[in-house]
């Protein structure tokens, strides 16, 4: 059942604010896209489960190191930068 | 009351050459933020990770030497969240099919070896490094490094098999030392092992403490942490169910932020890594593991004759052990364990220094062959060993520059005389049935030859001229 806490908390993991009445907009939103994974229940349970689509299997690098990227490259798209660092918001 | 605790440490592979899923080297220790980056460790978009085939070897030898059985379908999970150290929003690890699952370490414990089971071993991938400017709950903005991003790292998880604070520290040094011998890790680095534990006492609720980041650290976090939960009761309340941060600089946990749950995650199985089936991988890294520190510690008391106790010690760095093994091999093997458990690593603790800033083994065999051609005294081989650590010199060398040799047993009776006739007081305290005053004459007798004679010696001498004068 959707309902405004779930969106609520579904925001706050997607660290997005949402105001009252975006809260409510996304109820019928959210309920419409979980009935559609109701299909699923079609499928009969003793199907094995399908991790990933293709048969690939086993694919590894050797540990030999390569260059990084240049840190003007790395820092390039950074809206904010201290001293070499990224600068982001205060995290608690 | 009762205390459980849980541990979930995370060590750096920091022995390989590269991270988990690229080429950039993980050479990153000292190095000036963000210069160890590539498009993979930065997640940018259409950057596609590939599995580091050594770093899965490495994680299925560390599987194997706890004792957990190695899944053989085994795959990498997504776990999605936002955090500023995470650049992609997901960090891949594992979830279903971890590599290795129900193993165990003995300890020991408070009272005696301990099994401590394993749940998991998982692999993944180390997140960014941040910087908070000031206390983590009072910064004003955070600074991110991403050096670290992608370091290959292992999640070592216990059952709540630990009663004290004690006993958690015992499992990350064993756990540490188990490492060491497998040659995965190296704990000296910073950050290379950091540690989260669930702690509660029984019946309560469990709390989660975060980024504890040295061996101390473990204990006093654990020992804050349950005298903050015995508190509580005491005054009738119940610790809650919260997850804290370890201020190492304080001494103190405090409470971070709600946490996601476990399903808030999202786990889902990572499509751009296919899965990895080790069929073979077993028995074949199997016959490659070196000695492991318990079998090493029986094989050194059978093979030379030394006591547990000194075994235990020598085993507890595998590089402390190859170094006893060398001056073993030349020397008499009871003597080496007593000099070098005992004095030489009393010695390095002291000044902060490992076995591998330590003087040769060569140069210690020539300086237990002068304790067993009674050339030097004990007081002159622990002189003689500080000054090698600070100074550096060879034993034979440094003893006759400084004149440590014995000096000639037939002086000794002749300086006894000058102490007794010097020290008259003590004397008479003696004679008068003070016999604690004769401690006092052997420390005048070894001021005098400067430590190069036996105490022990000493003793008899003085006690036997005592005696004879009690008797006139």
């Amino acid at each position: 059942m959707i309902d405004e806490n779930v969106v609520r908390h579904v925001a706050w993991l997607a660290r997005i604010q949402l105001e009252e009445d975006e809260l409510k907009k996304f109820i019928p939103q959210f309920t419409k896209i979980l009935e559609y994974f109701s299909i699923l229940d079609e499928v009969q349970e003793d199907v094995e489960p399908l991790y990933h689509v293709n048969e690939l299997k086993n694919v590894f690098r050797d540990d030999e190191p390569e260059d990084p990227l240049p840190r003007d490259e790395i820092l390039r798209n950074a809206p904010k930068k201290e001293n070499g660092y990224f600068r982001g918001p205060r995290i608690v | 009351m009762r205390v459980l605790i849980g541990l979930e440490v995370h060590v750096q592979l920091n022995k390989l050459k590269t991270k988990m899923f690229c080429g950039t080297p993980t050479s990153y220790q000292h190095a000036p933020p963000n210069t160890h980056v590539c498009p993979v460790c930065l997640g940018l978009p259409g950057a596609m990770p590939t599995i580091n085939m050594k770093a899965v070897e490495a994680a299925v030898k560390v599987a194997l030497a706890l004792n957990a059985k190695v899944q053989e379908n085994t795959m990498f999970y997504r776990k999605n969240y936002f955090y500023p150290d995470l650049p992609r929003g997901f960090q891949i690890s594992q979830y279903d099919f971890p590599i290795g699952k129900d193993g165990y370490v003995i300890i020991d414990g408070d009272e005696g070896e301990k099994k401590v089971r394993i749940k998991r071993v998982h692999m993944e991938e180390d997140p960014g490094r941040l910087v908070h400017v000031g206390r983590i709950d009072k910064a004003k903005y955070t600074l991110i490094d991403y050096n670290r991003s992608g370091m290959p790292l292992l999640e070592i998880v216990t059952e709540p098999d630990m009663n004290s604070p004690k006993e958690a520290r015992a499992f990350v040094s064993k756990l540490r030392t188990i490492l060491e011998y497998l040659d995965v890790f190296d704990g000296s680095l910073e950050g290379a092992m950091r540690v989260d534990a669930n702690v509660s006492i029984e019946g309560g609720s469990r709390v989660e403490i975060k980024n504890i980041s040295s061996f101390r650290g473990v204990e006093k976090a654990l020992a804050f942490e349950i005298t903050r939960q015995k508190n509580l009761l005491r005054r009738g309340q119940q610790a809650k169910m919260e997850t804290r941060h370890f201020d190492e600089s304080q001494e103190i946990t405090v409470s971070l932020r709600v946490k996601e749950e476990e399903s808030d995650y999202r786990y889902f199985p990572e499509p751009d890594l296919p899965p990895m089936n080790l069929k073979g991988w077993t028995e074949r890294i199997k016959a490659e593991l070196p000695e492991l520190p318990d079998a090493r510690r029986e094989r050194l008391i059978a093979q030379y004759g030394i006591s547990v106790e000194h075994a235990k010690v020598l085993t507890g760095e595998r590089v402390l052990a190859d170094y006893f093994e060398k001056v073993a091999s030349k020397t008499s093997p009871k003597l080496a364990a007593t000099w070098i458990a005992d004095v030489l690593k009393g010695e390095l603790n002291y000044r902060d220094m490992r076995i591998e800033g330590c003087f040769s083994p060569e140069n210690m065999v020539e300086l237990l062959e002068l304790l067993e051609k009674d050339l030097i005294s004990d007081k002159a081989a622990v002189m003689i060993i500080r000054r090698m650590l600070d100074e550096g010199g060879r034993p034979k060398e440094i003893m006759e520059k400084e004149g440590l040799q014995k000096i000639k047993e037939d002086i000794l009776p002749g300086v006894v005389e000058s102490v007794i006739e010097e020290n008259e007081k003590a004397v008479r305290d003696y004679l008068s049935g003070k016999r604690e005053a004769i401690n006092y004459l052997v420390g005048q007798v070894m001021k005098k030859v400067r430590g190069r004679a036996d105490a022990s010696k000493v003793y008899n001498l003085l006690e036997r001229r005592l005696n004879e004068i009690d008797n006139n």
